[in-house]
């Protein structure tokens, strides 16, 4: 468990912390129109009618948008509610034209569920469940520009009326890394499940922080809530100043205000969002709109069949293979990298040999050339029939490093390039013990002093003896062929 | 219950609509005399019986995740969109500045 601690003047603290994570649910539809949610448009091009509010209009619920958060509760095992019901959660404000959010607050879609996090990636092995509340799914609103006029903001309401799913912790993490480890499995679990696209530089995740401290054993001290933090880093940010900043309050014999806060990028510090605190009146009640949301045991069997291998599984099923626990958990990590990984392994190769390579060399590549396993050059049958020369002594492992890298940069078939540059790995003893014959010739100095006992030189003849062969000669051949000549 | 012409006003303030004194103080009383009729039928057993949400039996109509399938309710209408607001600028509503 988390030993985090605040060493305050009186002794350590403990921090405790709650996140809810608004994600964007992926739909071509918003929630409640038809019109179209892909980011990045023109300002009001995206908008109808009904996103606007204009009079009259009714919202008619996205099938798509309910079926991703159902398929999401199942993939954290969460209880699916087949009854749920609407709210209006009212405010206002220039980015909600409506004057009220349609959210749930009474009967969400998804009740109480779990996810398994690894704050330590060293040892993905000691994981700490952390509780889920709910996931309920809720319209999304505009965005305002307050610098393109000096006296005016601009409203663009592309965004208002998009699906988001709420997705509610339990205050169960009790350090940043835990939240960062929260945060990342999520993020993880929505890609796999392809229910949001976790992109959070497009604002598709955000999450408010609910933090508190207390004395360890202690009860529950009163929260601070930091809205809107909008990555992992900024989320582990947020909550260490925000540990640190109510400690010093205390001690100084102040006391916690429950209030809503904002994160600062830049100083990583967070403040106080006062101004907003009337809004917390939001007398929500139930939409008139909308007849309570009642799902058919079809559905839900339908959703339930449509789930991908989750991480966890995947992990676990990799490990079975000889896989270590940290390759497994890396490969796993990203959806994109564990897709391709899968299809290596059906493409044929070796499951440890495969997730070696796959790790070290081509992820390194990979980052050494900016790009991700999405624009890879390489394809996972190509990988395959990489891993498969090797596996059958075509290619040494430098051989096989000099043809990977020919692949990177033309995207051919290993074996036409083992054809086409001769790179072929040669076992051929004849062939061998003439270049070391000729190597040992032109050495007399370093034979006299490896046979008078200096033993590292063995290395010297190794090096010798593969360079005159173009590092083509098979390295087992040579170190036996090499033995018995210097003997 | 009776509502006070203090909660008026705060209520008022949260929807964003101005009434004088004058008005909170009528209002007071009628809105008393609202919840004084609700609170009159709470007073009816309802032990056992559903919630009603609707007087004919209706199910939830959903919709396919299709853009723009009905005119009415698609997107792509910025222009009539921005027909009637008060003061458009570049493809944006404006309002006053409101600013954290």
């Amino acid at each position: 468990m988390s030993d985090y601690r605040i060493q305050g003047a009186t002794g350590e603290w403990e921090v405790v912390i709650g996140l809810e994570v608004h994600a964007q649910v992926t739909s071509n539809a918003k929630l409640f129109s038809g019109a179209a949610t892909a980011f990045g448009a023109e300002p009001n091009t995206q908008v109808s009618l009904v996103d606007a509010a204009m009079p009259g209009m009714l919202p008619v619920p996205n099938m798509e948008c309910i079926r991703q958060a159902v398929r999401t509760g199942m993939a954290i095992d969460a209880t699916i509610n087949r009854w749920s019901r609407f709210d209006r959660k009212n405010y206002f404000y220039a980015d909600l034209p409506q004057g009220y959010q349609i959210s749930q607050l009474y009967h969400p879609l998804v009740g109480e569920g779990a996810i398994e996090i690894s704050p330590d990636d060293r040892n993905p092995d000691a994981t700490k469940t952390i509780g889920v509340e709910r996931i309920h799914v809720e319209q999304d609103a505009g965005k305002l520009m307050h610098d393109q006029h000096p006296t005016r903001s601009y409203v663009d309401l592309n965004r208002s009326g998009v699906a988001l799913m709420e997705i509610v912790s339990r205050p169960d993490m009790r350090s940043p890394a835990e939240a960062g480890a929260y945060l990342r499995k999520l993020r993880a679990i929505l890609r796999y499940v392809g229910s949001c696209d976790g992109n959070m530089e497009e604002g598709s995740m955000r999450a408010d922080v609910n933090v508190s401290v207390r004395k360890v054993g202690d009860e529950l001290g009163t929260r601070t809530e930091t809205k809107n933090v909008n990555s992992v880093r900024f989320v582990m940010a947020a909550i260490e100043y925000e540990a640190k900043r109510q400690v010093e309050v205390i001690e100084d014999g102040g006391r916690i205000v429950q209030e809503t806060r904002l994160f600062n990028v830049e100083s990583g510090t967070t403040r106080s969002m006062r101004s907003k605190e009337d809004a917390h009146d939001y007398r929500y009640f139930p939409d008139p709109d909308l007849l309570p949301l009642e799902l058919e045991e079809a559905f839900l069997a339908d959703c339930r069949a449509s789930l991908p291998e989750l991480p966890d599984a995947k992990r676990k099923r990799y490990e079975g293979l000889g896989i270590s626990a940290y390759q497994a958990d890396v490969l796993t990590a990203e959806v994109e990298a564990a897709r391709w990984f899968d299809a290596l392994l059906e493409a044929g190769a070796k499951p440890v040999a495969a997730a070696n390579w796959t790790t070290s060399e081509l992820f390194g590549a990979l980052n050494r050339t900016g790009r991700d396993i999405a624009t890879s050059p390489v394809s996972p049958s190509q990988a395959a029939e990489l891993l498969a020369l090797v596996a059958d002594g075509t290619l040494s492992g430098s051989l096989a490093k000099q043809v990977f890298e020919v692949m990177l940069e033309t995207g051919d078939a290993p074996a036409r390039i083992v054809e086409d540059r001769g790179l072929k790995q040669t076992s051929d003893t004849g062939a061998i013990l003439a270049v070391i014959a000729e190597v040992i010739a032109r050495s007399p100095n370093q034979l006299a002093q490896y046979r008078g006992g200096k033993e590292t030189l063995f290395g010297y003849f190794v090096g010798q003896t593969m360079k005159a062969m173009g590092g083509k000669a098979n390295p087992a051949v040579v170190n036996e062929l090499l033995k018995k000549a210097l003997a | 219950m009776s509502v006070d012409t203090a909660t008026v006003k705060k209520v008022a303030a949260l929807a964003r609509i101005a009434i004088t004194d004058e008005d909170a103080a009528r209002l007071a009383p009628e809105l008393s005399n609202i919840l004084g009729w609700i609170e009159q039928l709470e007073g009816v057993n309802t032990a056992g019986v559903e919630p009603m949400t609707a007087v004919i039996p209706n199910q939830l109509r959903l919709r396919d995740d299709v853009i723009d399938a009905d005119p009415l309710t698609g997107g792509g209408i910025r222009d009539a969109l921005m027909a009637n607001a008060p003061q458009a600028e570049h493809g944006f509503f404006t309002v006053p500045k409101v600013i954290e």
